[in-house]
């Protein structure tokens, strides 16, 4: 068993000083912390704390809304994603998996090689292949595979999350932004997305913003607490939920306002 | 104030309701009836497929419903690349500033043009000045640009129900703005774009005034030969064997007017199949 404090912690991403606003709102301020590589970062705090905002941040999906300005900076690798990434190479390397299953009008296969084809895959055998290996990551090759010519949006509301999690594995990212992605499925549903983000994160860095304070506490490796746009607190998840060092974080988690 | 019991007022609203729904069915009825009554006689295989004789009070309306068929092909052509290729632009890319605002309020206007001043636009610039003469070319290009605004808007209209997290999943993946419009957004909206286009062909066909000037024959003895040929059409022979033809029998008259009315309607039902259809197969 490998724990975090075991781990070689290496940031995978950095964020540096990182304010966004949209028009007159501000929704970040001054952010500074990091991600470590093959960590789950839980990042939890009540509505309008800045949570999704700092998640289209990371893959830059912001950039479609007119008024979005940031200041600051973003690093994975150490390269700054606004300044020397291009958005297909920087989006391919971070997927995400959003709040609602949004599977596209295709069938259950087309739907996972979308991104590939994206990308320039177009052999059936190899398609084939990356369709197997990502339905089986997500854990739903068992209950697809005969019928994969069939349309994703028949599948239940779980199955089509993990449906969602093989398509972004599909075009093998190195990060994975999870939007409260559990937020419309019943517990064993989100059993099931849970045991697929665990087996995820030993090749893959996952940033997972919940609503749900004991999601973060069972599923991440560090919690990050947000308020307001500040960043209050970072830490091992079982810190943060033991004793954790701001006041404002103990009311939150224990249920004091949320 | 005269207090009015609301059972009755409930009565009366829905029967004042009732009855202004009512007096939309009528026109379309008495129209249909009219024509069917005197046209169907007349309709046969011959009618459709002959030429018109003895100075257009024999025979069959041939050339004026190829010249119509021909005019649609043409419209679709001009006007549907241009107009989808707008309406994306206008909807998916262009940032909202002044360009876009200018060009929106442009269309409106276009929309509102009465369609003798479109016959009349075409005249000078077609068939006039760029030498076209009164032609296919000249016509479909006329009827093309009439075609624009209703393009335009169902297809931005088409555009906007395709929801935003299909863009989002699809950029998420990292697909460039084209790829994602091309692979995530069009075939999704394109049942609407369809619907609209082919609503704005069957106006296009059934229209008088933009052909007038601009293809429109009186009569024509052989059918037309290249886009620059002048052509019959459906809507205007039927002005001339009401108007400008004595002696005309009637039936002759209904027929054409049942022909036109019919292929405006099968163009219609083809629209609404389409837009059921693709209701029934929609899960989102």
């Amino acid at each position: 068993m490998v724990t975090p404090e075991m781990k070689i912690c290496r940031p995978k991403v950095t964020v540096k000083d990182l304010s966004v606003s949209y028009g007159r709102l501000e929704s970040l301020r001054h952010v500074s912390f990091e991600v470590n590589e093959f960590e789950i970062l839980g990042v939890i705090g009540p509505a309008a704390s800045g949570k999704t905002s700092l998640l289209r941040t990371f893959n830059r999906l912001n950039d479609e809304n007119p008024a979005f300005q940031k200041t600051g900076k973003i690093l994975l690798d150490g390269v700054d994603i606004y300044e020397k990434m291009d958005l297909p190479t920087l989006r391919k390397k971070i997927g995400m998996i959003f709040a609602l299953p949004a599977p596209l009008p295709l069938s259950i296969f087309d739907n996972i090689a979308y991104g590939p084809r994206l990308h320039n895959v177009w052999k059936t055998s190899e398609l084939e292949a990356i369709v197997e290996k990502s339905l089986r990551a997500a854990f739903l090759w068992e209950e697809v595979k005969d019928r994969l010519k069939t349309p994703a949006m028949k599948l239940s509301g779980g199955q089509q999350q993990r449906l969602c999690i093989a398509r972004s594995l599909a075009v093998e990212p190195e990060v994975i932004l999870f939007d409260e992605p559990c937020s419309g499925l019943d517990p064993i549903a989100t059993a099931h997305v849970e045991e697929a983000m665990q087996e995820l994160k030993a090749k893959y860095t996952i940033i997972l913003v919940t609503n749900n304070t004991k999601q973060a506490a069972r599923v991440s490796d560090r919690t990050a607490f947000f308020l307001m746009g500040e960043l209050v607190e970072i830490d091992r998840t079982q810190k943060i939920f033991t004793v954790p060092q701001d006041k404002r974080t103990e009311d939150y988690i224990s249920g004091r306002f949320g | 104030m005269i207090r009015i019991n609301p059972r009755i007022t409930e009565k009366l609203a829905f029967a004042f309701l009732f009855f202004s729904t009512l007096l939309i069915l009528v026109p379309v009825f008495l129209i249909l009836v009219l024509i069917f009554k005197d046209g169907l006689p007349a309709l046969s295989w011959e009618f459709l497929a002959s030429y018109p004789r003895l100075g257009m009070r024999a025979g069959g309306i041939f050339p004026a419903l190829l010249g119509t068929v021909y005019l649609a092909a043409g419209t679709l052509v001009f006007s549907l690349p241009i107009g989808i290729l707008g309406a994306i632009y206008l909807s998916e890319y262009a940032k909202d500033h002044g360009f876009k605002r200018v060009v929106e309020v442009a269309i409106i206007n276009l929309a509102g043009v009465p369609s003798v001043v479109y016959g009349l636009f075409g005249l000078g610039l077609f068939v006039i000045f760029l030498k076209f003469g009164a032609s296919l070319l000249a016509g479909s290009l006329t009827l093309g640009i009439m075609s624009l605004p209703v393009i335009i808007t169902s297809t931005r209209e088409a555009l906007g129900t395709v929801p935003k997290s299909f863009r989002e999943v699809s950029l998420a993946l990292g697909a460039t703005k084209w790829q994602t419009i091309r692979r995530a957004v069009l075939p999704n909206a394109l049942p609407g774009i369809l619907t609209g286009t082919i609503l704005a062909l069957s106006r296009a066909a059934g229209e008088t005034a933009p052909i007038l000037f601009t293809v429109a024959a009186f009569y024509l003895p052989k059918l037309p030969q290249s886009i620059f040929d002048q052509a019959m059409a459906l809507p205007y022979h039927l002005y001339v064997i009401s108007t400008q033809v004595p002696n005309v029998k009637l039936s002759i008259q209904y027929g054409t007017a049942l022909v036109l009315i019919l292929l405006v309607l099968a163009m219609n039902i083809v629209a609404i199949v389409i837009r059921a259809r693709f209701r029934k197969r929609k899960l989102w």
